[in-house]
């Protein structure tokens, strides 16, 4: 299987983040928290290091208490397979203010690179267009980065999915915070509210 | 002990009632189910609220999930959901330990007080010490007079002082299921 040409996934999420418009951004465990956090710190970055299956279900609550927010939870293949079921879900709620991009390297990065179904017959985008989000698609250039990155700083017109096929190299790790009081009390100070 | 059947009641209990108007002084908004009949009338309630919104789920871990988005968007949440999908949500729990978010679910029991179903009792049998083991604190009401105090009681600790909680309603209260062919 040719490997050529397949995108940087670190170059993807900061082109995704750049001029942000307040968006919030959750990120699945694993090498998606990595290359948010690579992106640039941000009091609306969520940051997720387990509860794997679970992000775009966090995406979707946020999407729903915070309307006219974008909400783009940017995962891996591997994160969002155990968790393909919550596409149904968002499918039936069709939140417009949520963008959902899957980091698609085919593998397991972060145990060992053990291939994913994605590299033998699942294909994302077919599932998530089964499922109802009518706005789904495969991106393998910049430019189609680009043009997508620019649709999902808007809170209508979704929810959105992308599948993103990327290097499968493994990068030297960017550490986020990992305390979950603290990620979760920034996030709803920047929204205006305050701790229990 | 009373039954339950698949036809509608005559005459329905006025406890999901008393439910819903708790959940609603508490400004509950996004309410994430798994149907189960000893639900159904709560659920009709809430998908006809103008200010809950009722989100049906594939399963009930993404429940667990939905409700800390919420909570990070600034909104209050409850999961609603049968004995046997308490298993279903294990690992996702680890996120009311990590986060501290209010998180409360209301669990209709299965597997106890007349069975009909053996498939039913394994995890009704073990839904109590499931949540225990995974830092839930659990309340029980068996009886229909005791229901609204107990949702109050367990809907504060969890708003009040982000104290997971799961609310059990004892199969006795909703009736066993009947199977009739």
């Amino acid at each position: 299987m040719s490997k050529a040409n397949l995108l940087d996934r670190r170059a993807v999420v900061s082109e995704l983040l750049k001029n942000r418009n307040g968006a919030i951004a959750v990120g699945g465990l694993g090498a998606s928290t990595y290359d948010i956090a690579a992106a640039g710190d941000d009091a609306r970055n969520f940051y997720l290091w387990g509860a794997m299956g679970g992000a775009v279900m966090i995406g979707l609550g946020l999407a729903l208490a915070q309307p006219k927010l974008p909400v783009i939870v940017i995962t891996g293949d591997g994160e969002m397979l155990m968790g393909l079921g919550s596409l149904a879900t968002v499918g039936a709620q069709k939140p417009a203010n949520l963008s959902i991009v899957v980091l698609d390297n085919e593998a397991y990065g972060e145990t060992g690179g053990q291939v994913s179904h994605t590299a033998a017959s699942v294909d994302l985008v077919s599932v998530a267009k089964a499922c109802g989000i009518a706005d789904s698609r495969a991106i393998t250039t910049v430019a189609e980065v680009e043009t997508f990155a620019l649709s999902l700083k808007e809170a209508n017109r979704g929810p959105r999915f992308a599948n993103v096929k990327i290097d499968g190299a493994n990068l030297e790790r960017v550490l986020s915070n990992r305390d979950g009081t603290f990620i979760v009390n920034r996030l709803r100070g920047s929204l205006g509210y305050q701790p229990i | 002990m009373h039954a339950r059947t698949e036809t509608a009641s005559d005459s329905q209990p006025a406890w999901p009632e008393e439910i819903f108007s708790t959940l609603q002084r508490f400004d509950v908004r996004q309410v994430p189910y798994v149907p189960d009949a000893g639900h159904s009338q709560l659920i009709e309630r809430v998908l006809g609220s103008a200010t809950m919104r009722g989100i049906p789920l594939t399963t009930e871990e993404e429940g667990v999930a939905l409700l800390l988005g919420a909570w990070a968007g600034g909104q209050r949440g409850v999961l609603l959901m049968q004995s046997s999908g308490v298993g279903n949500c294990i690992n996702m729990l680890s996120l009311t330990q990590v986060f501290r978010f209010p998180f409360l679910t209301l669990v209709t029991m299965r597997g106890e007080w007349g069975e009909f179903n053996p498939w039913q009792v394994p995890m009704g049998s073990n839904t109590q010490a499931a949540f225990e083991l995974c830092g839930v604190k659990v309340l029980r009401a068996t009886h229909p007079e005791e229901v609204r105090e107990v949702v109050e009681a367990g809907a504060a600790q969890a708003y009040n002082a982000a104290t997971p909680t799961a609310v059990l309603l004892s199969q006795r209260l909703i009736g066993a299921k009947v199977f009739v062919k």
